[in-house]
């Protein structure tokens, strides 16, 4: 880099750095997770997806603990397959409605939702029910179907993944909640909270060539964390993951895992599906990268039965 | 210049018309409903004649209305209906306001060889060897290209230009959409015609119609016996010529009081422009006239429209074979059969039925139909079939079987299509990234619908496709999905005769847990 260069881009990077302190949310710029929880998971069974989600939240402090006044939220539920509901390949659109509605109440300026969807878009909105649901509750639902929506990105401390276009979405939203629909998954074994961020990336074929699950592991060093994941354990793709060919494939385990980590949150889920968190090698790897805590003994775990 | 009625009622039909079929085809966002295609397009002569024929669909009636049209009123069709016919008008309309003289016609003597001898080629060509020089000269199926080659892409570009502009103020109404490209080869049967009827039509009205549309010439001989017709009140004619300036087909011969019906596209312009009045569309009895007939002639039109034909395969055949990226995957895709469209039901089927009219391409929301170059021979050239590289199949999605003008895709419900199978999933483990990387991968079978390819156990803690050919449809999507490059570890070999897919099995799930797992 030049001297010139280097100046000119380090007045940037300091304006820029001071305009977003001011603006507040700085905590931001340090990686920080917001404040500290009562728990580090809620998990909640027995209810409906709207019922366990009031509650599990209230345990959590209420929406008011994660997204403040004036906040632009982006909400990114699963909604990658033109399925209806009852297949579960998408996520709960009763659930993402409750959770859009949560963050208004809190005060939030503006909900977004999308999903870089794997079949037609157009049809995946629409037939998840996600698209009115979230509408209906106030949200602004986008479109994650062109490249022109994805920035660059890097993630320097990663092993493989070391750089990926990002929808500009989730570098622009103040908070990022996560709501992965738990699910069956062919050749990761399962699919969750760091699988989901495959919904915000452009190019996946990248992490398809590339060491598929060290890339998911990966992406979960990027600074943008979730301040929250909620993950809908209502209706559970058993098998046949992550599309599903009928509605066989589904258990209806009517439970909810919320978390601030989501490496523990994918080791909980992992469990629903009978399967030890270390059985899941993305999950593993995260754990030694330092992104997470998949010990669920060494959790602090809120249970609730409704 | 005065416009008389009946050229008003003419003007607002053709322009609601014409934008409602425009519109069919620039639908990039696929909000129309598929039922409203048939609607706008049934009356379209050619895709009508196809599927009556072919399908045998009563249904599809549409070209006897319009031979009926024909008989009562001459050739309105072509100037009410005809979607290429209306362009060009609206094309030499613009050629007056460039150039007067390009709107001064007169009468020219018609071309009568040259219109015979490309019905009579068309019409037999058509019957003994396929639909291919129909296709090419169908006037709807023409316009479609244009369409979808021309016009759409350049929709979706402004679209997306101003949904860039509209992003940076949080409005998310439009969406930015990939422009569908297709090898640059089947731009230039669309771009040839678009300059012979651009130019044809700028400086010469309707020559096209009345020199090569074939549908044109074959009304115009129903014309010739209509019971409506322009005539001339030759009491009240003083024979100023105007009506022959304005006329846009050069068929009105003043000074002979004559007009040549075959030729009349029922458009009225003579009407308003006569100071006489002496212009009126009405009943009259046909007059028989003989038509000599030179075979030198004839022979000549025939031999160069062959050549034509015969040098246009040699430039094609010069431009395919793009150069691949030399990367990863080392065994090539033996594709042995194209995959022809759901509902095609073979690709001898389709072949003979399809005029390339490109709706289907426009419809598509995966972008899956591509139009081809030689996969179905050079004779099917313009004719979609599915390029698995480019997109896939939607599990639930019978658009392009829903609007099909000319049956040669017949509608099937989405239950059925989903049980044909239009072609088998090959894999091709040399390729794969779990045999030759040691990663876990499953691109393939997570795309799967019907589990066709799902994974199976292989060393090192991972899982390797694997496929069950009997519930397989050939929908394609574990071939896009596959990141390979530049051939594919996994590809559909299409089926010549699409066949029946078993339905995929499916056992009931036993998770439960009566207390939390952890």
């Amino acid at each position: 880099m030049k001297r010139r260069d280097f100046i000119r881009k380090s007045t940037g990077a300091g304006i820029a750095a001071g305009v977003a302190i001011s603006f507040g949310g700085y905590d931001r710029l340090w990686g920080k997770q917001p404040s500290s929880t009562p728990y580090d998971i809620v998990a909640v069974m027995g209810g409906s997806p709207e019922a366990m989600f009031d509650l599990g939240i209230q345990e959590l402090g209420g929406m008011g603990a994660f997204v403040k006044k004036g906040q632009k939220v982006l909400v990114k539920p699963n909604i990658g397959w033109d399925r209806t509901p009852e297949f579960a390949a998408t996520t709960n659109p009763g659930l993402v409605k409750r959770i859009v509605e949560h963050c208004l109440k809190a005060g939030a300026k503006e909900v977004y939702v999308f999903d870089h969807t794997i079949d037609n878009w157009t049809n995946c909105y629409k037939n998840s029910g996600i698209e009115k649901a979230a509408k209906d509750a106030g949200a602004k639902v986008v479109p994650g179907n062109s490249e022109s929506y994805y920035q660059e990105i890097s993630i320097p401390e990663a092993r493989i993944l070391k750089k990926a276009k990002i929808h500009q979405l989730l570098l622009e939203a103040d908070v990022f909640i996560n709501v992965p629909v738990l699910k069956n998954h062919d050749s990761t074994t399962m699919t969750c909270c760091l699988k989901n961020m495959m919904g915000v990336v452009w190019d996946r074929g990248f992490w398809h060539r590339n060491n598929l699950h060290q890339c998911i592991a990966d992406y979960g060093l990027f600074n943008k964390k979730p301040a929250l994941n909620i993950i809908d354990c209502y209706n559970v793709m058993t098998k046949n993951g992550p599309q599903g060919v009928s509605k066989e494939d589904v258990a209806n385990l009517a439970s909810q895992i919320i978390t601030t980590d989501w490496v523990a949150g994918d080791a909980a889920a992992a469990r629903m599906l009978k399967l030890e968190p270390s059985a899941v090698d993305y999950i593993k790897i995260a754990y030694n990268m330092g992104i997470g805590n998949m010990n669920l003994d060494s959790l602090n775990i809120r249970r609730i039965k409704m | 210049m005065k416009y008389s009625s009946l050229k008003k009622i003419r003007l607002s039909f053709a322009i609601v018309f014409f934008v409602i079929v425009c519109v069919l085809f620039l639908d990039f966002r696929h909000i129309i409903p598929e039922g409203f295609f048939g609607i706008f397009l049934w009356l379209q002569f050619v895709p009508s004649v196809i599927k009556y024929i072919g399908a045998g669909e009563a249904a599809a009636l549409g070209f006897i209305a319009i031979l009926i049209l024909t008989f009562l009123t001459g050739r309105s069709y072509c100037s009410f209906l005809c979607p290429l016919g209306i362009m060009q008008d609206i094309i030499s309309r613009a050629g007056g306001k460039i150039k007067k003289r390009f709107r001064r016609f007169g009468f020219k003597k018609s071309h009568t060889i040259l219109r015979y001898a490309i019905l009579v080629l068309t019409v037999i060509i058509t019957l003994t060897g396929g639909v291919y020089i129909l296709s090419l000269l169908d006037p709807y199926s023409i316009f479609g290209r244009f369409m979808t080659y021309f016009i759409r892409p350049v929709v979706i570009a402004v679209n997306n230009f101003i949904a860039g502009i509209l992003q940076h103020f949080d409005i998310y109404t439009l969406a930015d959409t990939r422009i569908p490209s297709f090898k640059a080869v089947v731009y230039i049967i669309p771009a040839l015609f678009l300059l012979l009827t651009g130019i044809m039509s700028l400086i010469k009205g309707r020559l096209y119609c009345n020199t090569v549309c074939p549908v044109g010439t074959f009304l115009g001989l129903i014309s010739k016996v209509s019971i409506f017709r322009m005539r001339i009140d030759n009491v009240k004619c003083s024979k100023c010529g105007r009506c022959a300036i304005a006329c846009k087909s050069s068929c009105i011969d003043f000074l002979n009081m004559e007009i040549d019906n075959s030729r009349c596209v029922d458009c009225f312009n003579c009407i308003g422009t006569c100071p006489d009045h002496a212009m009126s569309f009405g009943f009259k009895l046909p007059q028989q006239r003989e038509v000599p007939v030179d075979e030198k002639k004839r022979r000549f039109a025939i031999s160069s429209l062959l050549l034509f034909f015969g040098i246009s395969q040699r430039i094609f055949a010069q431009e395919r074979n793009a150069p691949m990226p030399n990367k990863a995957s080392t065994v090539k895709e033996n594709k042995t059969s194209p995959v022809s469209p759901p509902g095609s039901t073979s690709i001898e089927n389709f072949t003979s039925k399809c005029t390339a009219c490109s709706l289907c391409i426009s419809a598509c929301p995966n972008n899956v139909l591509i139009p081809s170059f030689t996969e179905y021979g050079i004779a099917g050239i313009m004719q979609p079939h599915m390029d698995y590289h480019k997109g896939f199949c939607a599990y639930e999605c019978v658009r392009c079987l829903e609007i099909c003008p000319t049956g040669a895709l017949l509608t099937l419900l989405p239950e059925s299509k989903k049980l044909t199978q239009l072609g088998r999933a090959v894999f091709i483990k040399e390729n794969c990234i779990v045999q030759t990387e040691r990663t876990a991968c499953g691109a393939c079978a997570e795309s799967c619908p019907t589990k066709a390819v799902h994974m199976i156990p292989f060393p090192g803690n991972l899982t390797i496709p694997s496929t069950t050919d009997d519930i397989c449809i050939g929908c394609g999507h574990c071939e896009y999905a596959c990141p390979v490059m530049p051939y594919k570890a996994i590809f559909v070999n299409g089926n010549p005769v699409h066949a029946a897919a078993k339905k995929p099995e499916n056992i009931q799930t036993d998770l439960k847990h009566e207390d939390f797992p952890f």
